[in-house]
């Protein structure tokens, strides 16, 4: 039975005019797992988002929450998820009380119950203390804790969050990912999207996104493995110049150069010494060259790196 | 059906926190209305008096004194410059330090005492064409009568020995303003327009603020209803006018003068009617809008032929027939007469029916198509 998976989406589809901002995108997410959707800003991230949460409806395709058609049964869907936008949509000129008070009472909380659910918010928020100050006073982070307590302020058993952490410093960035691990451990299912390859490694599972499509579906680990090539570090004078000599070599499928260090990825076959001798015939000066694993930003530039050339070759076609 | 109720509350009671959160733009909302009865009360709504007259008066006889007399006398002119000749009037004109000018020849007192015709040169500054008007008909009513007194007394003189008086005499009585005061015409407008403009904009701004910031998006994911929505966020705003318009009319009648001669209650209960098709614009334009920016916009599109085409400062009864007609499309226009009718002429319900029943039907229908079109969407 589908009701094991918080969500379905099938071949998801969703267009804007002529252009197609979410192309047939398929997945599900378990029971109690972290779905991390990466990708660049523009990929339709935020579409897919939206058509899950029923504020836009599918062009095509079908997605379900729960085992709820999310364009039928749209008010079943509204009571099991909590959504949090890009934006942090709280309103800035009530308290951190009565943000939490308005969305309790939307949601319908028994009444008796709705503050001492208030109370508890605020302490998975860490917001004690504060609860009268007005939110437009409240830093970035205590922002984003207090519009993740407004979204599950109904217990909901999926909880979307559309760039959370945006704008947030890397310590409450950390803090927020342990709040949401507490509450996958309770059986909670979350998507999240972000552009932080750091924040992917949190994830469960990952979807990439580029060009409007799933370009590829899995766990991290899995991923990595799967990455095609080896990845070489090369740490040495005039970057610049070896960049371009390295870019030109048949076996090298991208460089990338992150400060003076080059990322170089290369075809299967290819061994350290084979860099070494060609950087020197082109005499410059190598202080190191290792082999290392690929992180996930290796990975997806890759994955983007075949997926444009595709394209081109496509347009080729 | 209580649950419904609930999240309606809900809504009512952060659109409150909204309002008295934000005292300036409370302030303002309170402070316009009263600024524009004062304005209206005493930059626009002044009676045409006291239009500065130069006279040159070469005739010097007792007949030439006795018309500038009665041309000062009136309140319409004050005699404010003398002048020696055409020349030194028309330059006068000229310069904008009169608006009127009257030239009385040399001839003009020994013409009339002989039985002959005496002509006078009146000159009218025409650029402001309120004044010009009222100037002309003063002067003409006044030289008017004074030639009639000078005909009778002519025909007196002939000896036929009767007590002679004009064959026909008309009296003239207005109705419902007998002092002519230009006040009483704009105060029941200022109700109309007021309402009109506050709840129009208010309820716009209102919903279309929630898109700007995104906390509609947010709103779309709950289980709160559209039309839930909808009148959560408009009935703090009936609050709003409500106070508006008491204030207006108390305003008017304490400071101005302008009493409510017929019923209040019905007056209330007229402008809620007009207060439904008010706020169902609002609703309509805010589903159109993505800033608040286009709302001010559009707005303006319904209220400036608002103030033009429902009659509020002009009459409609002098507009072209096309602008006549093109009123009957703005409930504001029934809403005008039925105003005036009450506070003027103590009109009841009856009376008014003829303006009633077009107002009632257009608040009704714009306010259920703007409940059923307004959708919680981005």
């Amino acid at each position: 039975m589908s009701s094991e998976k918080s969500v379905q989406a099938t071949q998801l589809t969703r267009k804007f005019g002529d252009f197609i901002a979410v192309d047939q995108i398929s997945f599900d997410i378990p029971k109690g797992e972290i779905f991390g959707l990466l990708g660049p800003n523009g990929a339709g991230k935020t579409t897919t988002i939206r058509m899950l949460c029923g504020i836009l409806t599918p062009s095509s395709g079908a997605a379900s929450i729960l085992g709820f058609d999310v364009s039928k049964q749209t008010e079943e869907v509204k009571q099991r998820i909590g959504y949090m936008s890009q934006k942090f949509s709280l309103y800035n000129d009530l308290s951190v009380s009565e943000n939490l008070n308005f969305y309790a009472n939307l949601y319908g909380i028994p009444r008796e119950k709705v503050k001492s659910r208030i109370a508890e918010l605020i302490e998975i928020a860490g917001l004690q203390g504060h609860e009268k100050q007005l939110t437009r006073n409240l830093s970035g982070a205590w922002r984003q804790r207090l519009a993740l307590a407004c979204a599950i302020v109904h217990e909901p058993p999926m909880i979307f969050l559309d760039e959370p952490t945006a704008g947030v410093d890397p310590v409450s960035r950390r803090e927020f990912w342990e709040m949401i691990y507490t509450m996958a451990g309770r059986g909670v299912s979350v998507l999240a999207t972000t552009h932080y390859m750091d924040e992917a490694e949190f994830c469960n599972v990952i979807g990439m996104m580029y060009r409007s499509r799933l370009i590829a579906l899995n766990d991290p680990d899995s991923l990595k493995d799967e990455m095609r090539g080896v990845l070489f570090e090369v740490d040495c004078h005039e970057p610049g110049r070896a960049e371009k000599i390295l870019r030109d070599l048949p076996t090298v499928q991208d460089v990338v150069a992150h400060g003076v260090i080059l990322r170089v990825l290369m075809t299967d076959k290819t061994k350290k010494v084979f860099l070494e001798k060609v950087l020197t015939e082109n005499e410059i000066v190598i202080d190191r060259i290792e082999r290392v694993l690929p992180t996930l930003e290796d990975v997806f530039v890759s994955l983007v790196d075949q997926e444009n050339r595709l394209h081109v070759r496509a347009e080729i076609d | 059906m209580r649950q419904s109720f609930r999240r309606m509350m809900t809504i009512v009671r952060k659109e409150w926190l909204h309002i008295i959160r934000d005292p300036r733009t409370l302030a303002l909302v309170i402070v316009l209305p009263v600024m524009m009865l004062f304005l209206l009360g005493y930059a626009v709504a002044n009676d045409v008096k006291d239009i500065p007259l130069a006279v040159a008066d070469l005739s010097h006889t007792d007949t030439s004194r006795t018309l500038v007399d009665k041309l000062t006398v009136s309140e319409f002119f004050m005699y404010t410059h003398a002048a020696q000749s055409e020349n030194e009037i028309l330059a006068m004109m000229d310069a904008g330090i009169v608006k009127a000018g009257l030239y009385i020849p040399e001839s003009f007192g020994r013409d009339v005492s002989t039985g002959g015709v005496g002509t006078i040169q009146f000159y009218i500054d025409g650029s402001n064409p309120t004044i010009a008007q009222t100037a002309q008909l003063a002067a003409e009513t006044i030289s008017q009568s004074m030639s009639q007194e000078i005909l009778i007394k002519r025909l007196e003189r002939s000896g036929t020995g009767m007590q002679l008086g004009l064959p026909v005499d008309v009296r003239m009585r207005y109705l419902y303003n007998p002092d002519m005061k230009r006040m009483n015409f704009m105060i029941p407008g200022l109700v109309a327009i007021i309402l009109q403009v506050q709840t129009l904009l208010l309820t716009a701004f209102a919903i279309v603020r929630e898109r700007e910031q995104g906390t509609l998006e947010q709103l779309i994911v709950t289980p709160v209803r559209s039309w839930e929505l909808m009148l959560g966020k408009i009935l703090p705003f009936v609050v709003v006018a409500f106070v508006n318009v008491v204030m207006t009319v108390a305003v008017g009648a304490i400071w101005f003068g302008v009493d409510v001669v017929g019923s209040s209650a019905l007056l209330a209960g007229l402008s809620l009617i007009f207060l439904l098709g008010s706020l169902g614009l609002g609703v309509l334009i805010s589903n159109i809008s993505k800033t608040q920016m286009q709302a001010m916009y559009l707005a303006s599109f319904i209220m400036m032929p608002s103030f033009i085409l429902a009659g509020l400062l002009f009459p409609r009864e002098n507009m072209p027939w096309l602008a006549y007609y093109a009123g009957y499309f703005l409930p504001v226009t029934y809403f005008l007469e039925i105003v005036r009718g009450i506070i003027l002429k103590g009109a009841d319900f009856f009376t008014l029916w003829v303006w009633i029943w077009p107002m009632a039907v257009f608040s009704i229908v714009v306010f259920f198509a703007s409940v059923l079109l307004f959708h919680k969407r981005l």
